[in-house]
C-alpha cells in the first residue's frame, strides 16, 4: 500500500511541473505587462523598461521560470505586484474562503437534490414530481449571478435579514452566528444549480431502481412504503448518484467565482480574476499552482481511499 | 401515499428550523456605530505607502493618513501650505526653499523634520539610499527634476532642481509626494505599506485583508483633530453590490456611484455629491496618415459627434461636454473663451466634402475598461454611429485595456485613425507635455500616440514649464488651448464629474476637484 501511495505521488510530479511550464507561458504570452498595468496612463517606455527591472521581469524567461521554480520549491511563491503580500498567504487565505463556501453549497446540494430527487421519483407524473421537476427547472436555468443580485435585493436591502456581501461583519463579534449570516445568501445561491443537476439525476436512478424486481419482492414482503422508497431503493440508487455528487463538487469550486464576485467573498476564484487583470504574474501563477495541486492530491487520497475500500481495484 | 405525510411534516420542520435561524442571524444586520464612517471603496488598496502606490483608490486612503509639503486648497487646484508654512522660490526657478511646521510628529512618536524630507526624497530617487529596495516607486518621476535636497536646518529645507519646473510644487500636492515616518520605514523596511505611519488627521489602525482598512482619529492632528474617531474603508469592486450595502445600510459613503444606479438615491436619506475633476476623455486622431491628416477632416470629426447625448444619455450627466485639451477643474489655467465644438452634421459634411474624404473608412481603437474611460463600450459605438451619419465609415477594434494601451501608446502609424483614451492629471502641464507636443511623439518616449505637431504649441508648452509665475504660465496656456482646438488633434469629448453618495447620518463631507477624498472634517451621528 505504501509503496502504491509512493508511486502515485511521485506520478504527480511531471503533472505539477507541466502546470507551472503552462501557467507561466500563459502569463508570459499574453499581451500587457504589469509594469504597464501598474503605471497605467504614465506608462512610458522608460518608465516600463525601469519598473520591470526594479520587479525582475528584464530577464530572460527561461531564467525567469528557474528562479520562480527554484523559490517556490523552497515554499517561497514570492511578492504580488497588486498587493505587496506574500502569494502563499494570500493563496491560503483565499483558498479557506472559497472552501467554506463551496463547502456548504456543496453539502447543501447533495441533502436537497438527493431528496428532491427521491420525493420526485416517488411520485412519477403526479403533482409533487411537477412541481418539483418545475422549481428544479427554472432553478438550472436562472444564470447565478442574476439570481445573486435579487437574492442581494430582496433579502438584504429591502428585508434586511442577511448582510449584503462580505465574509465577516465589519463590526462585532467573528463568531460561527455572524459567519453563517455572511454565507447563507452566497451558498444556497452557489448551490441552487447544482441541487438542480443531482435532483435531475436521482429522479432518474431512482426511477431505474424502483422498476427492479427487488423492489417488488420488498413491496410484496409488506415493506412500509417509506421504508421501501428511503432504505431499499436510495441506498441502491446511491451507486449512479454519488459519482455526480463529485462531479458537483468540482461544479460548486469553479462556480463559486461568480458569486465570489457578486457577493464579495474573499475567495480563491475572485482573487485569481483580479490578479489577471492586473497581470498580477506571480499571484496568478502561485494561485493557479496551489489549486491544481490540492486537485492533484485530492484525486490521490480519492483513489487510495477507493482502493482501501474496494479490493477490486488492484493497487 | 404515505410519502406526502412524510414530506408534509418535513415542510413543517423545514419551515420552522428556518424561520429560527432567520431570527438567529436577522439581529447580526446591525446599523453602522455613529463616529465610524465606513467608506465604500472600489478595490483593495496595493499598499498604503504612498510612494509605491499609483491608483486613486489607494490615495482615498492616503491622504487622509498623510501630509504634503503642500496640498490643495479646499475646493481648487491651487496650492497652499501643509507641512511647509512657505517656501521661496529662486529668481531661475531652480531652487525651491520650505520653511516647515515646527512642533508636528509622526504618529509613530517620531518628529517631523527636515531630515525626514530629504529621507523621503532620497528614499524615492537615489538607487544607492538604503531603503531604496522598499520600492518600487512607480510615480518617482514626477520628481525626477529633483537634483539634491538638503536639510539646511532642522526646520529648513532646499531642492533644487536641474532645470526649471514649474509643476514641481503641485507634483509635491499630489499623493506621491506624501511624507512618510523615516523611523517607521526603519522599522519595518518593504512592510511599511502594511505598517504606515505619517502625520496626517487618521493614523492607522489595522488591515485586515481583503475585508477593511481601519483608521483612527488622530487627537494631535496639527491642523485640529478630526470629528469622526474612526473611518473604514470596505473593498467592494461590484459596482452593483456596493450599490446594495449603500442601500442596506452596511456603508455610509460610496464612491464611484455607476450612472444606473443614481436614481437609486433621490430619497431624503441620501445626498449624491458631484465633483467636476481634471479628467479628460477624448479621441486621439492619427495625424500623421489617412483622412485625418487633414484638419479639416478633424474638425469634422468633432462637429460630427453629439457629444451632450454621449455626457446625458450615455454617461446619465456623469460627465461635462469638453471643449480643449484641459480640463476647466484647472480654473486659474483654463481658457473661458473656448466653447466646445457644437453638434452640427451638416458642417461635418460639408467639411468632408471639402476634404474630399466622403465615405472614408476609419479603424477605431475602443477598450474594454480602464482607469478614466467611463463607459468605452457604449460612447465607442455612440462615436462610431455619429461619424457613420456623416458619411465617415468607421470599423471599430475592441481591445481588453492592458492590450490597447500596449496597442495605442507606440503611436497609430499603419493601425488606426483614432483610438480612445482618457487622463487625469495634476497640473495643466502633464497632459500636453506629455501627448501633444513633437518631442513627445512614441518613439521619443511620450504619448502622442497621434503624431500632432505644430512648433507653436511646443514653444508654449516649454515656456509654461519653465515659468515660476502662476498668471504667466496661465496666459501661455490658454494660449496654447485655443491653437490646439483649432487644430483638432483629438476629438475633445468629455470631462467626468466624479461621485459619491453619503447617508444622511454623515455632514460635512465635500468631494474635491483633485478626486481626493479628504475625511478631516466630516461628521457622523
Amino acid at each position: 500500500m505504501t509503496g502504491y501511495i509512493l508511486k502515485r505521488l511521485l506520478s504527480a510530479i511531471p503533472v505539477l511541473l507541466g502546470i507551472t511550464v503552462i501557467v507561466f507561458l500563459i502569463m508570459a504570452l499574453i499581451p500587457g505587462d504589469p509594469a504597464t498595468a501598474i503605471l497605467g496612463s504614465y506608462a512610458t517606455p522608460e518608465n516600463v523598461e525601469k519598473l520591470n527591472r526594479d520587479l525582475g521581469l528584464d530577464k530572460t524567461l527561461v531564467q525567469q521560470y528557474f528562479i520562480w521554480l527554484g523559490n517556490m520549491v523552497q515554499g517561497d511563491f514570492g511578492t504580488s505586484f497588486a498587493l505587496n503580500r506574500p502569494v502563499l498567504d494570500e493563496v491560503i487565505e483565499r483558498f479557506n474562503g472559497t472552501l467554506i463556501l463551496a463547502g456548504t453549497a456543496f453539502v447543501l446540494c447533495a441533502v436537497f437534490g438527493v431528496i428532491a430527487g427521491v420525493l420526485s421519483a416517488a411520485n412519477q407524473y403526479g403533482w409533487g414530481d411537477k412541481a418539483i421537476t418545475f422549481v428544479v427547472l427554472l432553478g438550472i436555468s436562472i444564470p447565478s449571478f442574476f439570481l445573486g443580485m435579487m437574492m442581494i435585493l430582496l433579502f438584504a436591502v429591502n428585508l434586511r435579514w442577511f448582510p449584503v456581501s462580505g465574509m465577516w461583519p465589519i463590526y462585532g463579534t467573528r463568531d460561527i452566528w455572524a459567519l453563517l449570516a455572511h454565507l447563507t445568501l452566497p451558498a444556497i445561491c452557489l448551490a441552487v444549480v447544482a441541487t438542480g443537476v443531482v435532483a435531475r439525476l436521482s429522479r432518474s436512478a431512482m426511477l431505474e431502481v424502483l422498476r427492479q424486481d427487488f423492489i417488488r419482492t420488498a413491496r410484496a414482503k409488506g415493506v412500509h412504503e417509506r421504508g421501501v422508497i428511503w432504505r431499499h431503493a436510495l441506498r441502491a440508487a446511491m451507486v449512479s448518484i454519488i459519482p455526480v455528487l463529485g462531479i458537483q463538487a468540482g461544479f460548486v469550486l469553479s462556480g463559486a467565482v461568480y458569486i465570489e464576485i457578486v457577493f464579495q467573498w474573499p475567495g480563491v476564484g475572485r482573487m485569481l480574476v483580479d490578479a489577471i487583470l492586473k497581470r498580477d504574474i506571480l499571484l496568478v501563477q502561485g494561485g493557479v499552482v496551489f489549486v491544481a495541486a490540492c486537485y492533484v492530491l485530492f484525486n490521490i487520497a480519492v483513489d487510495v481511499a477507493q482502493s482501501l475500500l474496494d479490493p477490486r481495484i488492484k493497487t | 401515499m404515505s410519502i406526502f405525510k412524510f414530506t408534509r411534516r418535513a415542510a413543517l420542520a423545514t419551515g420552522a428550523a428556518l424561520t429560527m435561524t432567520l431570527a438567529a442571524v436577522g439581529g447580526a444586520v446591525a446599523q453602522t456605530p455613529p463616529g465610524v464612517l465606513i467608506v465604500g471603496q472600489i478595490a483593495e488598496p496595493k499598499a498604503l505607502d504612498p510612494a509605491a502606490v499609483t491608483a486613486v483608490n489607494d490615495f482615498r486612503i492616503l491622504m487622509n493618513v498623510y501630509d504634503g509639503l503642500v496640498r490643495y486648497k479646499d475646493g481648487t487646484l491651487e496650492v497652499e501650505p501643509a507641512l511647509a508654512t512657505d517656501w521661496e522660490i529662486s529668481d531661475d526657478g531652480k531652487t525651491y526653499t520650505f520653511t516647515l511646521r515646527d512642533g508636528v510628529t509622526f504618529h509613530d512618536g517620531s518628529a517631523f523634520n527636515a531630515e525626514a524630507v530629504k529621507f523621503n526624497f532620497d528614499r524615492m530617487l537615489n538607487e544607492d539610499h538604503p531603503f531604496h529596495d522598499t520600492g518600487p516607486f512607480p510615480l518617482a518621476f514626477f520628481f525626477s527634476a529633483i537634483e539634491t535636497v538638503e536639510a539646511v536646518d532642522d526646520l529648513t529645507v532646499k531642492f533644487t532642481l536641474n532645470a526649471p519646473y514649474a509643476p514641481f510644487l503641485s507634483n509635491l500636492a499630489y499623493p506621491t509626494g506624501l511624507i512618510v515616518s523615516p523611523a517607521a520605514v526603519e522599522q519595518h523596511g518593504a512592510d511599511f505599506g502594511r505598517n504606515p505611519s505619517g502625520t496626517g488627521a487618521f493614523k492607522f489602525a489595522e488591515w485586515r485583508s481583503n475585508e477593511a482598512v481601519v483608521v483612527e482619529a488622530n487627537p494631535d492632528y496639527w491642523d485640529g483633530a478630526p470629528d469622526l474617531q474612526a473611518v473604514v474603508f470596505r473593498p467592494i469592486t461590484d459596482a452593483s453590490t456596493r450599490t446594495a450595502e449603500m442601500l442596506a445600510g452596511g456603508i455610509d459613503l460610496m464612491v464611484e456611484v455607476p450612472p444606473v444606479a443614481l436614481s437609486e438615491f433621490q430619497g431624503n436619506q441620501y445626498t449624491v455629491h458631484e465633483q467636476a475633476g481634471p479628467h479628460l476623455w477624448f479621441l486621439i486622431l492619427n495625424t500623421k496618415e489617412g483622412p485625418m491628416a487633414d484638419k479639416r477632416v478633424r474638425q469634422a470629426a468633432n462637429f460630427a459627434i453629439n457629444k451632450e447625448a454621449l455626457v446625458n444619455e450615455v454617461l446619465e450627466g456623469t460627465a461635462d461636454v469638453a471643449a480643449g485639451p484641459t480640463p476647466p477643474a484647472f480654473a486659474w489655467a483654463y481658457n473661458d473663451d473656448l466653447t466646445p465644438y457644437a453638434y452640427d452634421p451638416e458642417k461635418a459634411k460639408s467639411l468632408i466634402a471639402e476634404a474630399g474624404a466622403e465615405g472614408a473608412e476609419l479603424t477605431f481603437y475602443v477598450t474594454e475598461g480602464g482607469s478614466g474611460m467611463l463607459d468605452p463600450i457604449a460612447m465607442g459605438t455612440a462615436i462610431q454611429a455619429d461619424l457613420n451619419a456623416v458619411g465617415f465609415d468607421v470599423k471599430i477594434e475592441t481591445y481588453e485595456w492592458n492590450t490597447f494601451l500596449g496597442e495605442v501608446n507606440p503611436g497609430l502609424e499603419g493601425k488606426a485613425d483614432m483610438a480612445e483614451m482618457a487622463w487625469m492629471t495634476n497640473d495643466p502641464d502633464t497632459l500636453p507635455f506629455l501627448a501633444l507636443r513633437t518631442d513627445a511623439w512614441p518613439d521619443k518616449g511620450g504619448f502622442n500616440s497621434g503624431y500632432y505637431s505644430n512648433p507653436e504649441v511646443d514653444e508654449l508648452l516649454e515656456q509654461a514649464r519653465v515659468a515660476t509665475d502662476q498668471n504667466e504660465r496661465a496666459t501661455l496656456y490658454k494660449k496654447m488651448q485655443t491653437i490646439v482646438q483649432d487644430d483638432a488633434p483629438w476629438v475633445f469629448v468629455a470631462n467626468w464629474k466624479q461621485n459619491a453618495v453619503t447617508s444622511d447620518r454623515v455632514g460635512n463631507f465635500a468631494l474635491q476637484p483633485s478626486f481626493f477624498l479628504l475625511l478631516d472634517d466630516v461628521t457622523k451621528n
